[in-house]
């Protein structure tokens, strides 16, 4: 009797010390993302300001660091108004919609190599899926029902609008995110993340002595640029922010939202920019591999947390390059965009799918 | 009119050269960081010397307003918004003075009329703008509010230094 006791409680120990790794590593993923986004706006704020030969903003807490607080705490406390023109269900789901895609888009993206604790083994990332860049790819492609849902609730021609251009554009550029990848799946020659950054920290040897690290940007270099294009697009960053022109539609979608639901399309857009810079970084620049570190003679422990920070400091990279970029360029019109996407960026994505499989049908052939 | 599309080269074509060059122009002004903010409440711009701002009435070296109720610029003002009571100083000198000089400011346009239609430079409107109050009544200006307003113009220049008639700046 005692025995099976003591054997069930065992098995009660193990399985929490197997549930709690996740708990933690989900609690402080969460964590980490809503901070970030809070504190990229301030970034964007900022950046932006510093291009313009602006200051940004400096009032709340010392160089303006406690703005974000000062936001939330507005968008909770500003009264909460559903006009009274709008269809009340799908008005209040959508920002929902909007929202929880894109918190669910991270989960699967590694954000550091293994680390040793306790005898256990514990790989710093939420959910290691076998076929994440698709689950990626679907999730993102749920957020497009979010903003043609506020467009259409909304009951107003400009949010209408922009939910209609929202649609289209995601739809067009969805098909053009998932070709530009196709090419580095074909050479990765797997679907799990994990899996691509393990096969990105391989090197090639050039002149004898100079290793090159098997990053995408290296063997998809035409493939890495129209991904990031898309990527823009399916972000709804400028240049491709048509769903919410605010000269031409007011606000587009999110015209009739105000308060907390339309902070909640705000960090939407910016959660999903996160998760596409995470993913560009994963898919092109080597996920948490820092170059030429193995030869460094550190404990395993030491590198995965360096690991971390690499990762990091690379995603924050691509948060920037967005922000940079949407203070730069102009709007596109809306027929150029559809061009750009289906005479442009679509072609040439096929033609990318289309050398990759030959060069590797070529280099891999048994000889 | 005839629209003609300019002839673009194969890079501007491309377009992401181009967008290289434009990329490369905001990070220099982001590098730079020379910003043209004045950080107003603490530090406010500098105004030009002819700014127009909220008017003064200039004294006399004894403190009373130069001001001879001639009532020019009451008639000069486009927006009405001067009024004035004259009355007789009792000063074999002096034939008027007001006794009373209002001027609405929620009226007035900052034209600068009266200040050029005054024969005796007794009126001006100084650099001073921020007026900001939460009463109406605040911003009609009595003729002691107007003399205080010599505060907004730095000491040397309270004083007007054009040369009048003698005998009526003696009072
Ligand atoms: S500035 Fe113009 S509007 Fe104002 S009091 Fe003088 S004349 Fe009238
Ligand atoms: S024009 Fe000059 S002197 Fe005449 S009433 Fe006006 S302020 Fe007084």
């Amino acid at each position: 009797m005692e025995g099976g006791v003591g054997i069930e409680s065992h098995l009660f120990m193990d399985l929490i010390l197997d549930l709690l790794p996740i708990l933690v590593k989900m609690l402080v993923g969460f964590f980490v993302v809503l901070t970030t986004t809070a504190y990229l706006t301030l970034a964007e704020r900022k950046f932006s300001a510093y291009m313009q030969d602006r200051i940004g903003p400096n009032r709340v807490g010392p160089f303006g660091l406690l703005q974000p607080l000062a936001d939330g705490v507005k968008f909770i406390f500003k009264e909460d108004v559903v006009p009274n023109h709008v269809h009340k269900v799908f008005y209040i789901a959508a920002p929902a919609l909007m929202l929880v895609p894109a918190l669910l888009g991270y989960v699967v993206i590694p954000f550091g190599d293994s680390i040793e604790l306790f005898g256990r083994t514990i790989t710093l990332q939420i959910a290691d899926v076998d076929i994440g860049i698709l689950y990626i790819l679907a999730i993102g492609g749920l957020s497009v029902y979010g903003l043609f849902m506020a467009g259409w609730a909304s009951n107003n021609k400009y949010s209408l609008l922009g939910g209609l251009r929202a649609s289209a554009q995601m739809v067009s550029y969805e098909l053009t995110l998932g070709l530009s990848v196709v090419g580095a799946l074909l050479v990765y020659g797997t679907a799990n993340l994990r899996q691509i950054v393990l096969h990105q920290t391989e090197y090639w040897t050039l002149f004898g002595s100079i290793q090159v690290p098997h990053w995408g940007i290296f063997l998809q270099p035409l493939g890495f640029v129209l991904f990031l294009i898309s990527a823009f697009a399916e972000s709804n960053r400028l240049p491709f922010d048509l769903p919410e022109a605010e000269n031409e539609l007011v606000g587009g979608y999110h015209t009739e939202y105000g308060s907390m639901k339309f902070a909640m399309f705000f960090m939407g857009e910016y959660t999903g920019m996160i998760t596409i810079s995470a993913l560009t970084v994963t898919f092109f620049f080597g996920g948490w591999h820092i170059p030429w570190i193995e030869h460094a003679g550190l404990t395993h422990n030491v590198v995965a947390a360096l690991g971390v920070l690499a990762f990091l400091a690379k995603t924050a990279c691509f948060l920037f390059l967005f922000i940079w970029v949407r203070w730069t360029l102009p709007r596109f019109r809306y027929d150029q965009l559809m061009s750009l996407s289906w005479k442009g960026v679509f072609p040439a994505a096929l033609l990318n799918v289309f050398g990759t499989a030959l060069c590797l049908y070529v280099l891999r052939r048994p000889m | 009119m005839i629209v003609r599309k300019p002839q673009l080269s194969l890079t501007q074509k491309l377009y992401l050269p181009e967008i290289l060059r434009g990329l490369m122009i905001t990070m220099r002004h982001f590098l730079r960081r020379k910003s043209v903010t004045y950080e107003y409440p603490e530090k406010a711009k500098p105004v030009p010397a002819n700014f127009r701002g909220l008017h003064r009435l200039i004294q006399r070296p004894t403190g009373k307003e130069r001001c001879v109720a001639c009532e020019l610029c009451l008639t000069a003002c486009p927006a009405n918004c001067i009024s004035m009571v004259a009355t007789d100083p009792n000063d074999p000198n002096v034939e008027k003075f007001p006794l009373r000089y209002e001027i609405d400011t929620l009226r007035c346009i900052y034209c600068g009329f009266c200040e050029e239609a005054c024969p005796c430079d007794a009126i001006e409107l100084t650099p001073h703008y921020e007026q900001a109050s939460s009463r109406r009544e605040d911003f009609v200006h009595a003729k002691s509010r107007l003399l205080e307003n010599n505060q907004f113009v730095p000491e040397g220049e309270r004083i007007s230094r054009v040369k009048t008639n003698e005998t009526y700046l003696r009072v």
